[in-house]
């Protein structure tokens, strides 16, 4: 089985590049191009440079003893959240801007949900002094308001994005919306494995870091370059996507995908896009995602903001339908649970998207000797305003 | 040959194609505006397939849109009103959507529904020109439903050609760099991409979309083409008007067609 992208941009069945006419120059050079500068010398030591200095790469490779105790197996954590500006995101956006460059671009536009790839994007367009407009769902400015603040004191602009349900999906169509009538000068940077091809394989390569790393890491900690299982949360999947890269074709790899359920798969309110999904077209992507019987997007939710999409990547859609990877599901109850349990027992305050993941923990079998690596994609300071709302909950006197 | 292709043999010259949201302002509204727009004198409806995330649409008919499927309009619902306008109209009709309302339906299935009600031919911008000639020529030859291809100021010469070869009605020339809806700058440089590709000689007839909105730019058009669509601005009209539907198109389409003194 392959599950890399073919020559027409597909993983199996899902994927490619599904575009009015209006953006095919763009993806067409991008699609031409974004390889030979990827592996030009010169641009790997641009981004290598980068990742090390600016984003303070590699990013550690945690034993977590007691969270490891209380699960029954070796539980590693893979902190992403340590990296400059809290999440993941950096490592693509800093590749893209590269290629921005590269490709003569002067203007950057960005869709943000949980605002983590807006304040990314935002920090390397002040890096490289390009003009940075981004745009996120109004609900999302609402919940996510410390990141608006950062985007904007970056000296980005952010467009609330009023139209749908006025989160990530909608961002997205905005975003690609300017891109129409902004053709020449502006790059989209897309912030997760989604969109048209070859975004969700540019943007996986990118974010691949984190699996190159673990590679060595884990040879140096526990003698053997690979785990037995690799967690990670899915919105659009980039975090999981970089995490799982090297191993795609490791079948002693099990790969465990958590989607965000909302209030509960069957409710009505729920983003868990594998089990609610069928096969369709979304931003420019053939994979599954939230329809109506006649072809319409349903209106996801999430607690959080960087989960809250109907759709997931074409690479995670052909993993999913190929039994490649298990999916799991954590409602906004327990993603919230186990934020507050690894902060009280690992001392780590996880994104809310992140802390989906960890939810999955205790419904996993693991065996006492099983490594496990759980993809920490960002961390939580964006979303205390969120947890505040539960500490007197889970307050332990 | 179907009517789109009967009309491009009759006439070459102002072809007016008129766009609206199927299914808004009211959702019974379709089959009045269509033959009113007949009566009128447009020469080709377009009737927009209202979709919840149109991509290549701006505000106007993403509102549009929205208010269509909030009156509960569905595929379906537009096919059998098209069945029903065919038992007073022969004007030729187009549906426009987004490449996955097809799928979602089954594409055969869609096909064969779209003929069965008399529509004569679709354009579904999103859906590749690679993708039509592999997997759907054929079938759209079957169903006797014609297809129109999009150019636009970014597209290659030879993209050009393709979708000239492939469009079966005619070529949808799209006037700039934009979503539907806004206003059309006549630049330097969209008289120059319109020139070339007068100056190519393509074998399909062509209209022009994108911020056409009255008898200026409509006219403007006509001189690089052999007629011009009107969709956002019509579609306003439609939303802003005090008078009746029938009398709000009559004089919208008037409006187009003789100059105001
Ligand atoms: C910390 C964190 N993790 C995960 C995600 C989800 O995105 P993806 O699935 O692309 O990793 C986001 C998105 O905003 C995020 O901020």
């Amino acid at each position: 089985m392959n599950y890399h992208v073919d020559e027409r941009g597909f993983y199996g069945e899902f994927g490619g590049a599904f575009i009015p006419e209006m953006l095919h120059g763009n993806i067409e050079k991008l699609r031409n191009q974004y390889l030979l500068h990827m592996e030009d010398p010169s641009f790997k030591d641009e981004f290598d440079a980068l990742m090390k200095d600016y984003v303070g790469r590699p990013s550690p490779l945690y034993f977590a003893p007691r969270l490891s105790d209380k699960y029954g197996a070796k539980i590693y954590l893979k902190r992403e959240d340590l990296n400059h500006t809290g999440a993941h995101k950096i490592n693509n956006t800093i590749g893209q801007i590269l290629l921005a460059k590269r490709l003569g671009k002067t203007r950057i536009i960005a869709e943000t949900g949980a605002g983590q790839h807006g304040v990314a994007t935002a920090t390397v367009c002040a890096l490289m002094g390009l003009r940075c407009i981004v745009y996120m769902g109004s609900v999302d400015i609402q919940r996510q308001a410390p990141n608006v603040a950062r985007m904007r004191m970056l000296g980005a602009e952010v467009r609330p994005a009023e139209s749908g349900s006025k989160t990530l999906k909608d961002a997205t169509n905005e975003a690609i919306r300017d891109w129409i009538n902004n053709p020449v000068e502006t790059h989209y940077i897309i912030g997760s494995v989604v969109g048209p091809h070859p975004y969700p394989d540019m943007v996986a390569r990118f974010q691949s870091v984190i699996s190159e790393e673990m590679k060595w890491q884990l040879q140096h900690q526990e003698g053997r370059d690979y785990p037995d299982y690799i967690m990670a949360c899915v919105g659009g999947g980039s975090n999981a996507a970089g995490a799982i890269y090297h191993y795609l074709d490791d079948d002693r790899v099990q790969i465990v995908l958590t989607e965000a359920a909302g209030k509960g798969i069957d409710t009505g309110e729920s983003a868990a896009t594998s089990v609610l999904g069928s096969k369709g077209i979304i931003h420019g992507s053939k994979t599954l995602l939230m329809q109506t019987d006649d072809g319409q997007i349903i209106e996801p939710y999430s607690i959080s903001a960087g989960l809250d999409y109907p759709g997931i990547g074409p690479m995670h859609a052909h993993l999913i339908h190929t039994k490649r990877a298990i999916v799991q599901y954590a409602t906004d109850d327990e993603a919230i649970k186990a934020a507050f349990e690894l902060s009280r027992i690992e001392g780590i305050i996880p994104a809310l998207e992140t802390a989906h993941s960890f939810a999955s923990l205790e419904k996993m079998k693991f065996n006492k000797e099983d490594v496990v690596v759980i993809n920490l994609s960002g961390r939580g300071d964006k979303d205390l305003a969120t947890y505040i709302e539960y500490l007197n909950d889970f307050s332990q006197s | 040959m179907n009517r789109i292709q009967s009309l491009f043999q009759r006439k070459n010259k102002e072809v007016l194609n008129i766009y609206f949201t199927a299914g808004h302002p009211t959702k019974e509204s379709i089959q009045d505006i269509v033959l009113q727009l007949d009566s009128s004198g447009a020469d080709l409806i377009e009737l927009g397939m209202p979709y919840s995330d149109p991509l290549a649409d701006g505000p106007t008919i993403q509102e549009s849109s929205q208010k269509a499927l909030a009156n509960g309009v569905t595929l379906s619902y537009i096919f059998e009103q098209v069945a029903l306008i065919r038992e007073h109209s022969e004007i030729p009709i187009i549906m426009m959507g987004y490449y996955n309302q097809m799928l979602q339906f089954g594409e055969q299935k869609f096909l064969e529904a779209a003929q069965k009600a008399g529509v004569d031919g679709l354009i579904i911008p999103d859906m590749p020109m690679y993708m039509y000639e592999e997997h759907y020529q054929h079938m759209f030859q079957q169903n006797n439903i014609t297809i129109s291809f999009l150019v636009t100021p970014e597209t290659s010469k030879e993209r050009i050609l393709q979708a000239d070869r492939l469009s079966s009605a005619f070529l949808y020339i799209v006037s700039q760099s934009s979503i539907t809806g806004t206003a059309s700058k006549a630049t330097e440089a969209q008289k120059s991409y319109l020139n070339t590709l007068k100056e190519l000689d393509l074998k399909s007839p062509s209209l022009i979309g994108f911020g056409i909105k009255d008898y200026d730019s409509f006219h403007h058009a006509c001189q690089y083409a052999n007629g011009a669509i009107i969709g956002s601005a019509f579609i306003k009209k439609l939303e802003s008007s005090d008078l009746p539907i029938k009398e709000t198109v009559d004089q919208f389409v008037k409006k187009i067609r003789i100059p105001v003194s």
